[in-house]
């Protein structure tokens, strides 16, 4: 075997946290794999045992500053099954809902304004001296205000939801512990239409630049994978709750509406020697094949509808672009984030005006389980939250699994498609960087180690040799 | 007339799930019990650009952050506006916010970062380590001795 060469990029600007990419070359100079090493802080499924069962969906949050939404309400859903609350109330319920939509609103948008869009509005090769979120801010600045004003909309939903910004209280086993009150309503409808608006105008420009540019995006960081998310009983897209649903690259279900209770049934975690992220993959099918994307992309590709109708309507033009047929088509997971952008915009207005939102039956009970499983589509994909509980109520055994790590094997398969296309000879060049970027960045990971206090930027390096031992490791 | 008292955004950060880093957000606890008049008080894990409409709305800005090998018991500076090439989506240092306040929603206000030292980052656990506890007593009885006056740019460099 020929002696490889490496070059490695860090850090992994414009994403969570921080990252590592390897890009592998052989004798000849030419790319054979790229990868991409993500800092897992693994330690807190070993925290969380031996803690009450009640207080998971509060400390889970510590998890990750960045989406603790997503970790307090899939930790609540679990929970819900082990004190035996099989059917929460409509107030709970949706009261939840509406704190998920106000999350995913707020992410979604974000990540577009103030992440993607100088690509999108500036191009890949435009001056890297333009194409940043200062360029935005000097030549769009309405765009950069409307993508802070729409992530305080949803910051404001999940305070009137969750109660406060840290280790929010609203979800409780069983339900949640608070209503919306009129006032708190009144004042979310009152911006409600103009949100509604800002949404039809991101998702215009995502839907725009991937139609213009479908050429060049089809054929960048692209390829056939399976798609997984979860799927409501009707086959309509749903955030919340649902069985699960997989297809593969030309539609085929090769799972639908399963019980996620027992994903553990179909699903494994794959360990590599060179990446602290395990490799999720379906059982069945081997870790070869076995592997899936889920997020944005995968729910448009999952879903029959959507059961709002601007976000339906959306929704058909995207599937028009590929004849009906699952996208595969990476970059598409902007055009595809912006439809749930509007999706959600609606739904939060449907809750607004739904009377269950002031109801007071906040909590349901029922027989005491010893495991429970809770599933949410967070907006980067699907969270799985797994937990035993013993006869004293402690916490004796949890595993997660993010979506960023179930998107672990197609980031690597994006980069690599990349660096395959664009590196030439050894030198990285501006071009190539950004792209390698652009790529990582259509997943929106979740890179985060949480710790960000000053002077302290978290990246650690590890040399691995041919035998897979760590023969050096340093932390910035 | 008696001078209008000037409107101070305090924003404690930290993830207090990691020790020491949750001395920004203990700070703001402390501080909102205070209820001083003209002092909103905030938390939050991280910065983020949202901040940016509050810290419009008011003329002092005080950040409170955990910070790793800063002087000990805490230090307090100038924020200087400063965008940055990149930074990542969801979160957002306090220099590139004031930028963004000042440049998206024509922001006038003065931004100090109260800089608490802390000792203990890199593992999951609650409560903070008892020379950070020290260092936080301090920095709030500053900081309670410097919205007095308001005037924080005598204090800055402490």
């Amino acid at each position: 075997m020929g002696a490889t060469n490496k070059i490695i990029i860090e850090p992994v600007t414009r994403v969570e946290g921080h990252g590592k990419v390897s890009i592998l070359l052989d004798e000849n100079g030419q790319v054979t794999r790229a990868r991409l090493h993500i800092v897992e802080f693994r330690g807190f499924e070993r925290f969380i045992q031996g803690r009450p069962y009640w207080e998971v969906p509060v400390t889970v949050q510590r998890l990750c500053g960045i989406c603790p939404v997503s970790h307090h309400l899939a930790a609540a859903k679990a929970m819900d099954v082990i004190v035996g609350a099989d059917k929460l109330t409509p107030t709970a319920e949706k009261m939840r809902r509406l704190m998920h939509y106000g999350q995913t609103y707020q992410s979604h948008a974000l990540h577009f304004f103030h992440l993607v869009s100088p690509d999108v509005l500036f191009g890949f090769d435009a001056d890297p001296a333009i194409r940043n979120i200062i360029g935005v801010i000097k030549k769009f600045p309405e765009l950069a205000v409307q993508g802070v004003m729409m992530r305080k909309f949803g910051q404001e939903i999940i305070k009137v939801t969750a109660g406060k910004k840290i280790h929010g209280t609203g979800a409780i086993p069983g339900g949640i512990n608070k209503n919306l009150s009129i006032a708190e309503r009144d004042s979310l409808l009152k911006d409600i239409d103009q949100q509604i608006e800002w949404s039809r105008g991101a998702l215009e420009i995502a839907k725009n630049y991937t139609v213009e540019n479908l050429g060049e995006l089809a054929d960048f960081g692209s390829f056939d994978s399976n798609h997984l998310s979860l799927i409501r009983e009707d086959g309509a897209m749903d955030l919340y709750d649902g069985g699960i649903r997989m297809i593969d690259s030309e539609g085929n279900k090769v799972i639908d509406h399963f019980n996620y209770q027992n994903y553990s049934d179909i699903i494994a975690e794959e360990v590599k020697d060179w990446s602290y992220m395990k490799f999720p993959f379906i059982k069945d099918q081997g870790t070869d094949n076995g592997w899936y994307r889920v997020g944005p992309l995968a729910r448009m590709n999952t879903a029959d509808f959507i059961d709002t109708p601007e976000a339906e309507l959306a929704r058909q033009e995207f599937k028009a672009v590929t004849g009906g047929k699952p996208n595969n088509i990476t970059m598409a997971y902007h055009w595809a984030r912006m439809i749930e952008v509007l999706h959600s915009a609606e739904k939060i207005k449907e809750l607004l005006l739904d009377e269950d939102l002031q109801g007071e039956d906040l909590v349901v009970k029922g027989e005491r389980r010893s495991e429970g499983v809770g599933l949410i589509e967070a907006p980067r994909g699907t969270l799985f939250h797994h937990y035993k509980v013993n006869e004293d109520d402690q916490v004796t055994m949890c595993n997660l699994i993010v979506s960023t790590t179930s998107n672990n094997v197609p980031m690597n398969l994006a980069v690599e498609g990349v660096a395959k296309k664009y590196l030439s000879g050894t030198e990285i060049t501006e071009g190539l960087l950004n792209r390698v970027e652009v790529a990582i960045r259509a997943y929106d990971p979740c890179l985060s180690c949480a710790t960000h206090a000053l002077g302290k930027m978290p990246l650690t390096v590890s040399v691995v040799d041919h035998n897979g031992q760590i023969v050096d490791k340093k932390s910035t | 007339m008696a001078e209008t008292l000037k409107k101070v955004l305090i924003i404690g950060y930290g993830n207090p799930g990691r020790l020491d880093d949750g001395l920004g957000p203990m700070f703001a606890e402390e501080m909102g019990k205070l209820q001083l008049e003209g002092v909103t008080v905030d938390s939050n894990y991280q910065l983020a650009v949202e901040d940016s409409a509050a810290i419009a709305e008011h003329d002092f800005v005080v950040f409170v952050d955990a910070d790793v090998s800063g002087p000990e018991p805490f230090h307090f500076q100038r924020v200087v506006p400063k965008h940055h090439m990149s930074f990542s989506s969801h979160s957002i240092s306090a220099d590139a916010l004031m930028a963004m306040a000042e440049d998206l929603l024509s922001s006038t206000a003065d931004a100090y970062m109260l800089g608490i030292r802390g000792y203990e980052f890199n593992e999951f656990g609650e409560g903070i380590s008892s020379h950070a506890e020290k260092n936080l007593h301090a920095a709030l009885a500053f900081l309670k001795q410097a919205l007095v006056d308001r005037n924080f740019a005598k204090y800055v460099n402490r």
